[in-house]
């Protein structure tokens, strides 16, 4: 009985089965061919430690990625495998990584890695073994000078920096206060801030720091209330920033805050609560599909992902998945071009231009090895706990 | 053993003449910052409080374990940490009633102390107490680990117990949390103090900790007294996590930072003593916010830990501490 009810199974599964192939076919669409040999691509990722949130959902856009090219049509119909490594937020365990997936898997090129630091213990071996790297980290100097092989996704600590002053200078507000983590993310921005401040005609009149692990800020933003600042911009990741916004709602401070790319998450918002409402800050667009132009490439990018994400993990995109994506999409598609052929792949790369990805649309040249326009963020302003667009103008 | 027992005070009014000349240095300090900053100047001695009653919660941790084994419990910052953690699980989470949550967090920290006393402190009873103060950190090593493993490295946020809307005086604002937080420091001061001072097993406890052979014989055996100070600088750890959470947030790694501070203002105190814990966390809490406030804001940590050397340095019984053994 329990054969037969088995067999039977089977039997329907094989009609099934029979039918996809067929539909599949009818509609034409394309295979991977599976006799042709696997494209492989490294990823070293912060899968643990630190920096795992942000490992962690590139590596999820990769893993979607790698479905979504097998189950169509491949990577110029070669099946592709991403090889995914975790640095475990460490510099020293990235290069060792890199080395391994280089030497021992011998891919073709590499993603990664999620941090500054673990990228900038990365790039001279990709260098010096000429195999091309796109990272998905935003330090300035992963690319400034620019090394022949190494690539980034994300848009850079630069770009989030001219976009706050664009947007201050467009509000008419001359005098900033700078408060910042006294880490190297902190005070690498406020430097960067105070240099170009003047070309944007705004005056920074005070600058103060705070430890990453402070709790209590108000000794700071007092001193800031007795300066002429028309604005507060807050440079650092959480939860100092939520700190400085509750703080500031305590002392009765209603000067704009400007936080910095570091707050575009929903951790913020739940982290500071109330005195979240109000605070601006420079993003991706994708934060806020809306503003993207609808019916635009990118937009049905960031939709499609955004769905496709959501199917599979349960879970909405955050721009750690776009980067890691993107890197991948940029990777595959030079690879559709040069093949396997590292220093082919590299130019390919190089060549990239006018690509739409979830960020933003990539154009790489020999100077460029940043791909995304500081006209690619938007700045978005927290209102009822919501992210909306902020207009300049 | 001995490096830890403080040696006789041979110049007891020299100690004396320090401990005023202290005292009327932050009296000054603070005089200064009232005159010249006004009610900026007094924002910053309120937030030093507040600041410094978290402190002094912390410190109150290290005094407990002290006073009872003389080993410095590295690991109190964590306890702290767990308090906030499981709070944020039971009641943000999981929807306890606030005082429910705050009750069995308590409990749990509690019982995790105990445990851990008795599974890596107890077995090395013979050991020197420089070796079960490594212990300690490693205890905070691990106990961070396995926190960060079940709750992940994002902070997290634990609700106000009486709103958010801060109350003003004197041109001052401050959140009604930072009450609770002070509050509570006074109340659990009083208890660590007359449990200490007033009952049997209490005395017992410190007399063990400067002859163990002697408190045995009146009843109180070194290893019992361990437990007892480990269970409650466990529950006072907890209790202490759980009530600044709501200003400090919470996150696996926040007892570092936590376990430094208090560490350092209990030394300042007087390491050992319940009302130089409170002391010690008010003064430091009040002096970083004053640096802050006036000197560029990037060296207020320094300030705390050249506080700490100095009173290494000069005064190592801390404020209130005493240079001779205890008569019970």
């Amino acid at each position: 009985m329990l054969k037969k009810t088995s067999s039977g199974l089977i039997l329907v599964a094989l009609c099934l089965a029979v039918l996809v192939a067929v539909t599949a076919a009818g509609c034409g669409e394309q295979k991977v061919d599976t006799s042709k040999e696997t494209y492989k691509i490294g990823a070293v990722l912060s899968l643990s430690g630190p920096a795992a949130p942000l490992g962690q959902p590139e590596q999820r856009a990769l893993d979607l990625l790698e479905e979504q090219l097998n189950d169509g049509a491949g990577v110029d119909g070669h099946p592709v495998e991403f090889i995914i490594e975790d640095d475990e937020s460490q510099p020293e365990k990235a290069k060792a990584a890199i080395t391994k997936l280089i030497n021992q898997e011998k891919v073709a090129g590499v993603i990664g890695s999620s941090t500054t630091g673990a990228t900038l213990a990365m790039a001279p071996v990709a260098q010096s073994s000429k195999i091309p790297l796109i990272c998905c980290a935003a330090g300035t100097k992963i690319t400034n000078p620019v090394m022949s092989y190494v690539f980034r996704t994300p848009p850079t600590d630069s770009m989030a920096i001219t976009k706050v002053l664009q947007y201050l200078k467009a509000k008419k507000i001359g005098k900033i206060a700078i408060l910042h983590d006294s880490n190297a993310f902190g005070t690498g921005g406020a430097d960067e801030l105070s240099q170009k401040a003047g070309e944007y005609d705004v005056e920074v009149v005070a600058r103060e720091s705070y430890g990453s692990t402070d709790t209590d800020m108000t000794a700071q933003l007092t001193k800031i209330k007795g300066t002429p600042a028309e604005a507060i911009v807050v440079w650092g990741t959480n939860p100092g920033p939520a700190s400085i916004a509750k703080n500031m709602q305590q002392l009765g401070m209603n000067i704009p805050y400007v936080g910095s790319h570091g707050i575009a998450n929903q951790k913020f918002i739940e982290l500071a609560g109330a005195a979240a409402n109000g605070v601006v800050f420079p993003a991706g667009k994708l934060l806020v599909p809306e503003s993207i132009e609808e019916g635009s490439e990118w937009r049905t990018m960031v939709d499609d992902f955004a769905a496709e994400y959501k199917a599979k993990y349960n879970m909405d995109i955050d721009t750690f998945a776009a980067h890691g994506y993107d890197a991948g999409l940029i990777m595959t598609k030079a690879m559709e071009e040069a093949g396997t052929d590292p220093v082919k792949l590299r130019d390919a790369i190089e060549e990239t231009t006018a690509l739409v990805g979830v960020d933003g649309e990539y154009n790489y040249s020999a100077k460029d090895h940043d791909g995304l326009k500081t006209s690619d963020l938007i700045m978005i302003i927290i209102e009822n706990g919501k992210w909306t667009e902020e207009k300049s103008s | 053993m001995e490096y830890w027992e403080f040696h006789v005070g041979r110049a007891d009014r020299r100690q004396r003449a320090l401990l005023v000349g202290s005292a009327v240095f932050v009296g000054l300090v603070i005089a200064a910052t009232l005159i010249s900053k006004g009610s900026t100047g007094f924002q910053w001695i309120v937030s030093g409080i507040t600041v410094g009653s978290i402190y002094a919660l912390i410190a109150m941790g290290f005094s407990v374990i002290y006073s009872s084994t003389r080993v410095i419990n590295f690991a109190q910052g964590e306890f702290s940490m767990l308090g906030g953690m499981l709070m944020y699980s039971l009641s943000t989470r999981g929807g306890l009633p606030p005082w429910l949550g705050f009750i069995f967090s308590v409990l749990i920290v509690t019982a995790i102390g105990a445990a851990l006393e008795r599974l890596t402190i107890h077995p090395m009873r013979d050991q020197s107490v420089i070796t079960i103060i490594i212990i300690t950190i490693g205890i905070a090593i691990a106990l961070r680990a396995v926190a960060k493993w079940i709750w992940g490295t994002d902070p997290v946020k634990i609700a106000s117990f009486s709103g958010d809307s801060p109350i003003r005086f004197l041109g001052a604002a401050v959140v009604p949390q930072s009450f609770w937080v002070f509050g509570f420091a006074i109340v659990v001061v009083i208890l660590v103090f007359l449990f200490f001072n007033r009952t049997l097993l209490g005395k017992g406890m410190r007399a063990a900790a400067t002859n163990s052979d002697a408190a045995s014989l009146v009843g109180v055996s070194s290893s019992t007294s361990s437990l007892i100070a480990w269970t409650i600088a466990a529950a006072v750890g907890a209790a202490a996590g759980i009530v600044i959470a709501p200003i400090n947030f919470a996150g696996y790694n926040f007892g570092i930072m936590l376990g430094l501070k208090g560490f350092t203002a209990a030394v300042l105190g007087g390491l050992g003593s319940a009302p130089g814990a409170v002391v010690g966390g008010l003064v430091l809490g009040v002096l970083e916010t004053i640096t802050a406030g006036v000197f560029p804001s990037g060296y207020k940590d320094a300030v705390a830990f050249l506080i700490l050397i100095l009173v290494l340095l000069i005064r190592p019984q801390g404020l209130l501490g005493r240079a001779e053994d205890v008569k019970v």
